[in-house]
């Protein structure tokens, strides 16, 4: 089961490490995590993509709540949210009308040319996973060069069905 | 009123207005400016042979006193000695504070002379650590250290000190309250919880108690008594519980688990209810463990939520402080005096008693005896890991709180005697043995500089097997008797003992032993007495890893 965990930490140099650390001794794996300062700049958002059961995700949500860095945990996945990844793509430029193609593919896509070259294009996305992965599909058959991608970032809807944090649900 | 002060002076300031009664360590370069500090103050320090024995006394002073001890090594393999004392304190949720100087800051990072990422090293076996780049933090810091190490579920904080740090200069000024915003624990339990749990317990027919470390640490011995008492309820207790409830009261069962008595572990396998008091259902606890209290439903009383249903799933957790929590359990709780339950453990504790073979030989279970005859069962002991400490835990009856100092989590050789030193140092007035095997008291056996040098005087049992004694009963018992590499070949004990400036004592016979711990009693010296005991004796009962708590060598098969 594919999670999302947002999480407020202590905008501090080797909480990064800490968290990372949490998750490697016990073998467990993250799948994507992307982080930023927020609206107070001592505090930073963490946006966790994990996969694992039920059971040791709790353990790791406990365990990330144990750790005297760390604010809040607000498990997503039990909520509406919605969630946003930044890519990059470069693809070759090979036959005449390449270039037409992919930018066609692009305006279609809601995507953006970053970087126009003699040899290659690049082109920006941001949006959901899956309107991501399309468009790497599309152009697959340019001939990737280049992918980066962010890794999700997350954030809560306004819904009444507002998600408890782990703290919460201990009280 | 503040005045300026270099960072040196304010950790040691700030040290005082934690009121610490003592500190173990060990100078070096990058803790020039500390130990110059410390030169000028009155708080007293031991210098120990080795910082492992620094972070061990310091442990060994906050599991007999409560109050969390402090160790100081300087930076690189001073601050890396210090780890397993560290992961000691760990395991075992012991409150400490670790001081190590560190390189300058400009230098951090560059392979420096004596430099180590203790930060890095120590993340995972630190409650929390900090790396001080400003003096201006210094103060806050060590307040924030003493606050996290002792709260919560309590264990060892790090500051590292950039040596630069310990020179720049600061006001000092110490908080009286800090804020640390990601830290709350939750002391009270959740009343909808305990109401199901008090329920729980008005219900059962046949309840068990299985209290952990987490009761001594919380204060809540006397609570504990009450409790059991009044639901008439068996109490079971871990090795780090021993002490949390009187040995001889009529409804303790003594030590669970893998070298238990056999009524604790049949009391577990048949209970109807198993209330988890501060315990962490260890591994060497619940044996097999799908098949680990398997009639019973489980309330589970722990500060860590983490630790609730981590192994063994619970019916009812309580997140809280154990003291807190009990004493919301005695205002409500009733449970109907049912005495078959209670007469049922009575005859399996008359039937089934430890035992050893009762002969001539020098038996080292005789020795525990002996020693628990002769100090009343009230002194402190301290216990290094093996065979040695099963049998301290099996065969002394420790009837109070904070007199068992013993490596349960991480199960460290080398342990029992800086922890003796320690705790003979918070607690002057007691009586401290340190029960040791011949292959751990090795492992630090240089402190008896610090104990002399100091006059600490512990007195040093050594059951002396020749052998890793624990480790030989399991070649013998599943790798078919191939002894390999448990074969100690010892110094003599006694000499080493008398090269200290301590007093050795050598006993091979029975009739020795009471006279010669009863010398040792006397004697205001450190002594060692070095027991010779039967080589191939085991610590039975055994419930083999992985086996069925009731699966047990050696009792009521």
């Amino acid at each position: 089961m594919r999670q999302t965990i947002s999480v407020l930490v202590e905008n501090h140099p080797g909480v990064l490490a800490r968290i990372s650390g949490l998750f490697s001794a016990r073998g467990f794996n993250i799948d994507s995590l992307a982080v930023g300062e927020t609206e107070d700049p001592s505090v930073s958002r963490m946006t966790i993509i994990a996969e694992g059961d039920e059971r040791t995700l709790e353990q790791i949500k406990k365990q990330l709540n144990k750790l005297i860095d760390v604010i809040t945990i607000t498990d997503l996945t039990k909520t509406k949210f919605i969630d946003r990844e930044l890519i990059l793509i470069k693809v070759g430029i090979h036959a005449q009308n390449d270039r037409t193609k992919i930018i066609e593919i692009a305006e279609t896509m809601k995507a953006n040319v970053a970087d126009l070259g003699l040899h290659t294009i690049t082109v920006e996305a941001v949006g959901e996973t899956s309107h991501i992965d399309d468009l790497i599909e599309l152009l697959r058959q340019f001939g990737i060069k280049e992918i980066v991608r962010t890794g999700k970032i997350a954030m809560e809807t306004e819904s009444k069905e507002k998600p408890k944090t782990i703290k919460e649900e201990e009280e | 009123m503040t005045t300026k002060m270099n960072g040196a002076k304010i950790l040691v300031e700030s040290l005082k207005k934690e009121n610490v009664g003592a500190i173990f360590g060990y100078p070096g370069g990058q803790a020039l400016p500390l130990f110059d500090a410390l030169y000028h103050s009155d708080l007293k320090f031991y210098l120990v042979r080795h910082e492992q024995a620094a972070a061990h006394a310091a442990d060994g002073y906050t599991r007999a006193t409560g109050k969390p001890g402090v160790c100081i090594a300087t930076s690189g393999p001073g601050a890396t000695n210090l780890v397993t004392g560290i992961a000691t304190a760990y395991m075992d949720s012991i409150p400490m504070v670790a001081i190590t100087g560190q390189v300058k800051t400009f230098m951090i990072g560059n392979d420096a002379f004596q430099e180590a990422d203790i930060i890095g090293i120590t993340r995972p076996i630190t409650k929390h650590n900090y790396l001080v780049k400003d003096v201006k933090d210094l103060a806050r810091t060590v307040k924030e250290a003493f606050h996290i190490a002792s709260t919560g579920r309590p264990g060892p904080v790090l500051i590292d000190l950039p040596s630069d740090v310990q020179l720049a200069e600061a006001e000092f000024h110490y908080p009286e309250k800090i804020n640390v915003r990601g830290y709350k624990p939750t002391y009270c339990g959740h009343p909808g919880q305990i109401k199901r749990a008090v329920k729980m317990v008005s219900e059962s027919k046949r309840p068990v108690i299985y209290a952990g470390g987490g009761v001594i640490l919380s204060g809540a011995a006397k609570e504990l008594k009450e409790f059991a008492e009044k639901i008439n309820s068996p109490v079971t207790m871990t090795l780090l519980g021993l002490g949390s409830f009187p040995g001889n009261h009529e409804l303790s069962l003594g030590m669970l688990g893998m070298h238990g008595t056999g009524y604790a572990n049949h009391a577990v396998q048949n209970c109807d209810l198993l209330i988890a008091i501060g315990a962490r259902f260890d591994d060497r606890v619940t044996g097999k463990i799908d098949e680990f209290a398997p009639h019973a439903k489980v309330i589970h009383i722990d500060i860590d939520p983490s630790a609730i249903s981590k192994s063994v799933s619970v019916d009812v957790p309580i997140v809280g402080d154990v003291k807190c929590v009990l004493d919301e359990f005695l205002k409500v709780v009733h449970r109907p005096h049912d005495k078959e339950w209670t007469e049922k453990i009575l005859e399996w504790k008359q039937k089934h008693p430890l035992h050893y073979k009762i002969d001539d030989k020098l038996r080292p279970q005789y020795v525990i005896q002996q020693i628990c005859e002769a100090t009343n069962g009230e002194a402190i002991i301290a216990t290094d890991v093996g065979q040695h400490q099963m049998w301290t835990a099996q065969w002394y009856n420790f009837m109070r709180p904070r007199e068992l100092l013993s490596s349960g989590g991480l199960g460290t050789m080398g342990y029992g005697f800086p922890a003796g030193i320690g705790a003979k140092v918070g607690k002057p007035g007691s009586e401290v043995f340190v029960i040791s095997g011949d292959g751990s008291i090795q492992m630090n056996i240089q402190e008896l500089a610090t104990a002399v040098v100091n006059k600490i005087d512990v007195k040093i049992a050594i059951l002396n097997n020749s052998y890793l004694g624990m480790v030989r009963q399991w070649q013998e018992l599943f790798y078919g008797k191939r002894y390999s590499h448990t074969k100690l070949e010892n110094p003599d004990f006694v000499k080493i003992a008398e090269a200290y400036g301590a007093v050795g004592i050598r006993i091979s016979k029975k009739e020795e032993v009471r006279p010669a711990i009863e010398k040792a009693m006397r004697t205001k010296n450190t002594v060692v007495m070095d027991f010779i005991v039967e080589p191939e004796e085991n610590v039975y009962p055994m419930v083999p890893a992985g086996k069925r708590l009731d699966d047990m060598i050696g009792s009521m098969a």
